[in-house]
């Protein structure tokens, strides 16, 4: 029937101007349909770049197929199909173009950083409530030593409790740890912290609220263990102890938690924009940051497995730390790269 | 832009999705029972790729026992044994967090299980689906649905009242599209994407075209080579006047699906409603010629921009 379909003239022997309409274009619709059965299967290879190159083309013939029917014919069966076929078509054109490694570069080459500063508010928010965080749990501990426990847990206070002598807590900072377990204490510790941050990041809907207690809690851990050492004289290598990942690992929560609160934000106030389309935009540049700051702690997890266990000594962790936070900030904040998609896409709109 | 009055509703999930080329599209939105059970299907999916992996891992260790202690022994199978956890911690890491966002980013928009449901993710806008999205919309799975299963399988939090709050908050994310119209999930309402259903729908043959013969191939006929020349009906333009698109549609439904029993009923009423009874014994031929010649009327009065959507309507 197909061949008789296409033969001109079924074309001039319809009846209806409608008919006549669609026998005209159908080659087209079935070779579309064609095209996006194979897509929709996921075999790609069988497609030849001649259909490819036709793929959106095709789509948009088909779309002004579809408007002009919705005009001019009243066949319930050829509109159902070219509604049904546009959709399939709108799906594949306009699903994920670009692959994973193809985003990745766009994502390191400055989508990551460009995300991050437009959340800059939140990131000051939330460093405020981290170092406000810290400074409770010192307050908290020195006015009464019992606070450590309910901070930091029995578990994983270890020796490292309130009035332990200098010599425990030195040797807790410099003991040479048992080697061996050291990479896959990095994984754990990486799978673990990852967790975390996503739960801070994903808390956020709640208007950011537990973001920001969460980041509260973690700092008021630190605090707390801060002046445990501070009570032996021993701030500053504590610091560097810390500080060989931490300006890894606390620039990362720092980022989740701003992500976090950034959807709390646009929940809470959403401007001139529906909250559903506030909820979104912010949500798709916190997950950028997200993404990023998994990355972050890959990093962080490295340096807590093997340089800190490895340097074993304060100005070398020192060291080693404030590079990382020196790469950070610059990459974050002075790094303008060649821009992601989306940014290429507006600045050919401006131009 | 207004119901389309050329399509039949179907169901309250249908929805009106505007694309970039300004064409709107009817969609369905997917329902809450097609989405729970791909959920089911991906888990059960996951389960088994961690439980072969960890087979599998497992089986190059030689043994659980054995293994603990080679590890701590320092030795060079040690090490070896040592890089078979990091890939097993790597791993499940992954399947947990990547599953979903591998196949959601691939050009079908949906997971395994999805796939078998009919259903795939889009773009609420009607712009395109981006990676971001992707990425959102399935962080926020951890808080929906990892987070209360680990919460439950540990034994829940010490005191009765914190397992309470712990169950109501985790209530809320669970029961999230429940209560909306489109069926959102949190991690949905973040990245701006929703979950629709598949269409699928072949290309049926113009009725008012291409008729099949209608009595079957001339097989047994001997004296009649050639099908008896088709009766052809006229109608005066008044009995075309008395009905609208919502009836030809229907009459169109009916002529498609071919039951003899309901061709004869809408027979009975247009030729009754027309004053007509030459179709006897030919319902068929006389509805597919009422058909067309209405459709023709239709459509020629909407190129002038005059559309009549039912009997009632002038």
């Amino acid at each position: 029937m197909n061949a008789a379909v296409a033969t001109p003239s079924a074309i001039e022997t319809a009846a209806l101007r409608s008919d006549r309409f669609r026998l005209e274009r159908e080659a087209d619709w079935k070779r579309l349909e064609t095209i996006v059965t194979r897509m929709e299967k996921g075999r790609l290879r069988g497609i030849s770049d001649e259909d490819l190159l036709a793929l959106p083309g095709l789509y948009r013939t088909v779309a002004s197929s579809l408007s002009i029917a919705r005009e001019t014919s009243l066949d319930a069966a050829t509109l159902g199909y070219l509604e049904a076929l546009v959709q399939r078509a709108w799906f594949v054109v306009y699903g994920p173009r670009s692959s994973l490694s193809e985003w990745l570069r766009g994502f390191l080459g400055g989508g990551w950083s460009a995300a991050v500063r437009a959340i800059w508010l939140d990131i000051v928010i939330a460093l405020a409530v981290m170092v406000a965080g810290t400074i409770v749990g010192w307050l908290l501990v020195s006015h009464d030593p019992e606070w450590y426990f309910a901070l930091v847990g029995k578990g994983m206070a270890g020796d490292r409790v309130p009035g332990a002598s200098a010599k425990v807590l030195h040797d807790s900072l410099f003991a040479p740890e048992q080697k061996d377990g050291l990479s896959i204490f990095a994984a754990q510790l990486f799978s673990n912290n990852a967790q975390v941050s996503i739960l801070a990041f994903a808390l956020g809907f709640a208007f950011g609220v537990p973001s920001l207690l969460l980041l509260v809690h973690n700092l008021a851990v630190l605090g707390a263990m801060a002046w445990v050492y501070h009570q032996v004289g021993l701030t500053v290598d504590f610091a560097g102890w810390i500080a060989v990942h931490g300006t890894t690992e606390l620039f990362a929560i720092l980022l989740a938690g701003a992500a976090g609160l950034h959807i709390g934000r646009a929940i809470a106030f959403p401007g001139n924009r529906p909250i559903l389309q506030a909820t979104a935009e912010a949500g798709r540049r916190a997950a950028l940051v997200m993404t990023g700051v998994v990355l972050m702690l890959v990093v962080a997890a490295l340096l807590e497995g093997f340089a800190r266990q490895l340097v074993n000594e304060t100005f070398g962790r020192f060291a080693i730390g404030g590079f990382m936070l020196l790469l950070w900030s610059t990459y974050f904040f002075a790094f303008r790269g060649h821009t992601g998609p989306r940014w290429a896409k507006r600045r050919d709109a401006r131009a | 832009m207004s119901a389309l009055p050329t399509r039949l509703r179907r169901s309250g999930r249908d929805r009106t999705l505007v694309t970039p080329e300004g064409i709107a599209l009817p969609v369905a939105v997917a329902g809450r029972g097609a989405r729970f059970g791909a959920l089911v299907l991906d888990l059960l999916i996951i389960l088994v790729l961690m439980l072969g992996s960890t087979i599998a891992l497992l089986s190059i260790a030689g043994g659980a026992v054995s293994a603990g202690q080679a590890m701590r022994s320092g030795s060079a199978a040690g090490h070896a044994l040592q890089f078979l956890l990091i890939v097993w911690i790597v791993i499940m890491f992954l399947f947990r967090n990547a599953y979903f966002l591998f196949f959601e980013l691939g050009p079908r928009g949906a997971t395994p299980g999805k796939r078998l449901m009919g259903i795939r993710i889009a773009a609420r806008d009607g712009g395109r689906l981006t990676a971001d999205m992707v990425i959102a919309r399935n962080l926020l799975r951890d808080i929906e649905l990892f987070l209360p299963i680990v919460f439950l399988m540990s034994g829940g939090a010490d005191s009765g009242w914190a397992w309470l709050a712990a169950t109501g908050w985790f209530l809320i994310f669970m029961l999230f599209p429940l209560f909306n119209r489109d069926g959102l999930r949190t991690g949905d309402v973040i990245a701006g994407s929703w979950v629709l259903e598949r269409p699928r729908q072949k290309l049926e043959a113009a009725m008012s075209v291409a008729r099949p013969p209608r009595n079957g191939p001339m097989a047994r006929g001997d004296e009649d080579m050639l099908p008896a020349p088709r009766r052809t009906y006229q109608f005066e333009d008044t009995e075309l006047a008395v009905y609208g698109e919502f009836e030809l549609q229907t009459l169109e439904r009916v002529l498609r699906e071919d039951r003899a029993a309901s061709i004869e009923t809408v027979y009975q009423t247009i030729a009754g409603k027309i004053g007509r009874n030459d179709g006897w014994n030919d319902e068929k031929a006389f509805l597919e010629d009422y058909y067309t010649q209405l459709r023709a009327r239709l459509e020629s009065a909407m190129r002038m921009g005059r559309r009549k959507a039912d009997k009632f309507s002038e």
